[in-house]
């Protein structure tokens, strides 16, 4: 699940703008397949954490109503060049994360 | 008869593989299941599965909660709040597609904590739920909302809970629409 981000981080007057999106099929679990009928089981991104550096600057909780291939967006007193890490994990257990420089 | 029972023992002799390889099986699932776990265990105390917070407990009854006050008060700690006009909604009067909602919510209180997002229309309202460590009081996000209804957003101020809604129309819906 490596690469699922897309992510830009954007410092301006001490604040820094996090831009992020992320494959993820986000399903609730409550839809059904069209051609067996069959319910498509949920695989949702649960719990997201962003860190600048060591300092945790959001977490969030999540579920299946946030929309596919989510995107969030976010911001928080910073300078560029520090670094920001962005990590999600489903309720599957499937975890990625990744790490940009703060331009 | 000679036969038949050296059928009879060839059956059950299936029989008894057939049990067997279940029994085989069943270990494999267990060992790999345990061997899987205890792995994550390590990662996850060395620190190398995560980033911290990710393993942090997720309040999955809020999320199955049917009731706005139950859903918050699993997620935030209290289920009752107050409107206030110091957070503002951003969000389309008119959704074409329920299944992709962009929201945008901010606010001039002090000491936001958290910020929640609840589709009161669908049938479990929490959508998220964001901890803020001293960050800007602004989220934006996309959502997917059932049918009309109102977007509740749900800012956690010094301890209390203040509230703001929206209504969006949703011409098609997002939720197994």
């Amino acid at each position: 699940m490596s690469n699922s981000f897309k992510l830009r981080a954007k410092a301006q007057k001490g604040v820094v703008t996090v831009k992020a999106l992320i494959n993820h099929p986000m399903e609730t679990g409550l839809r059904k397949d069209s051609k067996t009928g069959k319910a498509i089981p949920a695989h949702y991104i649960q719990q997201l954490t962003a860190k600048s550096g060591a300092r945790s600057v959001l977490d969030a909780v999540w579920g299946g109503a946030v929309s596919t291939n989510p995107y969030l967006s976010f911001s928080y007193n910073g300078v560029s060049g520090d670094s920001l890490t962005l990590a999600w994990a489903d309720n599957l257990g499937n975890s990625d994360t990744t790490t940009v420089s703060i331009s | 008869m000679f036969i038949w029972r050296s059928a009879g023992l060839f059956m059950i002799g299936q029989v008894v593989n057939y049990h067997y390889e279940e029994i085989i099986m069943q270990r494999r699932t267990l060992l790999k299941s345990t061997l899987a776990a205890s792995a994550a265990g390590i990662a996850a105390s060395a620190g190398l599965l995560m980033p911290g917070p990710v393993l942090a407990l997720y309040p999955g009854a809020a999320f199955e909660a049917k009731e706005d006050a139950t859903a918050l008060s699993a997620a935030v700690g209290a289920g009752s709040y107050e409107f206030s006009d110091k957070i503002e909604i951003r969000a389309p009067d008119i959704a074409e597609n329920g299944a992709v909602v962009p929201v945008s919510v901010s606010s001039s209180l002090p000491d936001v904590e958290s910020i929640s997002l609840l589709a009161q229309a669908n049938a479990t309202p929490l959508v998220a739920s964001f901890n803020l460590h001293g960050s800007q009081a602004f989220i934006s996000t996309r959502i997917k909302m059932g049918k009309t209804g109102n977007v509740l957003a749900v800012v956690k101020s010094g301890g209390r809970l203040y509230a703001a809604e929206r209504e969006v129309k949703v011409t098609i819906g997002g939720c197994g629409g």
